[in-house]
């Protein structure tokens, strides 16, 4: 549960494109009810609008015939809808129990130092947001993070270096589970 | 020794996500026989067969079926089929894999159900934080819909039944099955209040069904093999296969499949490849992070069952979130980590919950810090025993017990911390 405020900060009032309001027809296909579609709606906007402003809950609530007071009470109670910007390359790492027993706070401490993080987990080169989460279920594979969509597994300071100085360099981000084809993760 | 692969039998064949694989394996080739059946006859089976939960709470999954009322008694309410896929439980892996590997299984398990159950209208709730298998399943409903096997009159056998994904947003809480209806319906993930059980009354005041995403992907074998093939694997009350996640000190942390019921050092030797080196085994959480902890000694007496790990240890196989806790391990900062995630994750609805785990936790990190005292520890016993079944949903008591297992089966470590003689100390 998320216990933060929404950014106060405004980009000003939005409307839905041509492309959004069709899939919102999509959406509300799909529910029996136009309150069930909040969940889809606000993810659509984040992936459109990068995290949830009081303008878009405030869209939102119009569009599904909700009190905005509802559209925020769902924004704010789920972690992953933004209420304020993250970098580009915003890294979850995970410092739950397997993660720890396997030196998750060794890999955490390594990223705050190599990225030069605030007191907000923001990297000083401004590419990076760092974030401590609770369990991914990724366990098996520990230690690991995500960054945005990707699961990163196994971290070691080495691979923590490779992934940074190639995000810096601009690589794409590679496929969500670099290790599709394993659930067995033999220890060397 | 060579198991069933009930559940991961697929998992090394190429692209088997893609309908077209899947069906060379036998996906879908259960259907014609299920939907052949009358509603009923593959909810006896499936009770025949003793399958139980495998999301955590281990209930017999043809019994909840059963609870659905009769559509005579239904009033003209439509019936919902919810698969649990928030996997969040820590230690827990295996749904993840299963999703990821294996998509069509889950899908063919949830139409078969959905024909037991009269149901036309089902939802995969799956954890935000797998919106990679998400699209992955999307583009398995999407082959489904398009070889007709999904949708109106499915086969020709008239049943007709839609699924859909519902993507969560981070919230520990909605594995929790009435919060996960909270969630679905567009509200805040709380739990509600049972009875009504969401088999009476759930999804928008709906007869509802929420099932686990490996319960539900061993239905087609079920089908395929009956009821008896199974109970012939694993014990008696517990039977079948089950997928275990291992994390934490052993060579081989992963996912595996083994009948219930076999030797838990056996378990530890052979499929996770035993310790590392030079290491003895301190604790064991059997079944993710919420059931109390295990001794050695009690890992010596237990198999991998409901029974005997309810028996000889206390505990619960749970969701079969497998975490192995070598002599390295500072169990007083095991015990901290483990609040501080109960801590942030209640839903806070009820108050013994909502400020029991944040004192807990605090507490907890003071014994850590060497900066708590005797008096501290009986402070959060007596929390962990007032939090305990005084809540609306399981979550207290889950938070509750690794609290009251640590403290009494590893009294020592703790004691020592507040003695100053600990691991922490200066």
């Amino acid at each position: 549960m998320s216990h933060s405020a929404p950014n106060a900060v405004s980009r000003g009032p939005r409307e839905w494109s041509a492309e959004q309001n069709a899939e919102i027809v999509a959406i509300l296909a799909r529910y029996p009810t136009k309150k069930a579609a909040i969940m889809p709606v606000l993810w659509m906007a984040q992936d459109a609008w990068e995290w949830i402003d009081l303008d878009i809950m405030r869209l939102i609530a119009r569009t599904l015939d909700l009190p905005p007071s509802h559209v925020h009470a769902v924004a704010s109670f789920y972690t992953m809808f933004k209420k304020a910007p993250t970098h580009r390359y915003h890294i979850q790492i995970c410092h739950t129990l397997s993660c720890a027993l396997v030196g998750a706070e060794k890999i955490v401490a390594h990223i705050e130092r190599r990225l030069e993080c605030d007191e907000h987990g923001n990297s000083k080169d401004g590419l990076f947001t760092l974030l401590r989460v609770e369990c991914l279920a990724s366990c098996g594979s520990a230690p690991m993070a995500q960054i945005n969509e990707h699961f990163y597994e196994r971290l070691t300071p080495e691979v923590v270096d490779q992934v940074i100085d190639a995000l810096r360099a601009g690589t794409k981000l590679q496929e969500p589970r670099p290790e599709a084809d394993q659930w067995i993760f033999p220890v060397s | 020794m060579d198991f069933p692969r009930i559940l991961t039998g697929n998992w090394e064949v190429p692209d088997v996500h893609r309908i077209a694989v899947a069906r060379t394996r036998g996906t879908y080739s259960r259907l014609p026989k299920a939907l052949g059946m009358a509603p009923s006859e593959i909810t006896a089976l499936v009770k025949d067969s003793g399958l139980r939960g495998r999301g955590g709470a281990g209930f017999p999954t043809g019994v909840k079926w059963g609870f659905v009322p009769p559509a005579e008694k239904r009033g003209g309410k439509a019936v919902y089929l919810l698969c649990n896929a928030d996997e969040s439980e820590p230690g827990t892996f295996k749904d993840r894999y299963l999703m990821w590997c294996d998509p069509h299984l889950l899908i063919e398990g949830m139409i078969i159900a959905s024909r037991a159950l009269d149901c036309h209208l089902g939802y995969i709730y799956i954890r935000g934080e797998f919106r990679y298998i998400a699209r992955r399943l999307d583009e398995a409903l999407a082959e489904a819909y398009a070889a007709g096997l999904l949708g109106k009159n499915i086969q020709g056998s008239g049943h007709h039944f839609d699924l859909y994904v519902h993507v969560g947003a981070g919230a520990y809480i909605c594995g929790e099955e009435t919060a996960l209806i909270s969630s679905l319906e567009g509200e805040r993930g709380q739990p509600k209040l049972k009875p009504p059980f969401p088999a009476v009354e759930g999804a928008w005041r709906s007869p509802t069904i929420v099932n686990n995403v490996e319960t539900l992907a061993v239905v087609p074998w079920l089908i395929e093999n009956g009821a008896a093939a199974y109970k012939a694997i694993g014990t008696e009350k517990s039977p079948g296969t089950k997928l275990f996640s291992v994390s934490g000190h052993v060579r081989r942390p992963g996912v595996y499949e083994v009948p219930l019921g076999i030797p838990m050092t056996q378990f530890i030797e052979e499929q996770c490849g035993g310790l590392l080196p030079g290491r003895t085994l301190k604790a064991v959480i059997p079944g993710g992070s919420s059931v109390p902890v295990m001794t050695p000694d009690e890992v010596a007496k237990c198999s991998m069952d409901y029974e005997s790990i309810s028996q000889n240890a206390g505990s619960y196989l749970g969701s079969g979130g497998f975490i192995v806790m070598d002599d390295t391990t500072d169990l007083v900062e095991a015990l901290t980590n483990l609040l501080r995630f109960y801590a942030h994750e209640s839903c806070g609805q009820c108050t013994p919950c909502r400020e029991g785990c944040g004192w807990m936790y605090q507490i907890l990190c003071r014994v850590r810090d060497g900066d708590a005292n005797v008096q501290d520890l009986a402070t959060l016993r007596d929390l962990a025993d007032n939090i305990h079944s005084k809540t609306i949903c399981f979550f207290g008591a889950s938070a509750a017990m690794p609290v009251q297992s640590f403290l009494t089966k590893f009294r020592s470590e703790f004691l020592d911390r507040v003695q100053g003689r600990g691991a922490g100390a200066a």
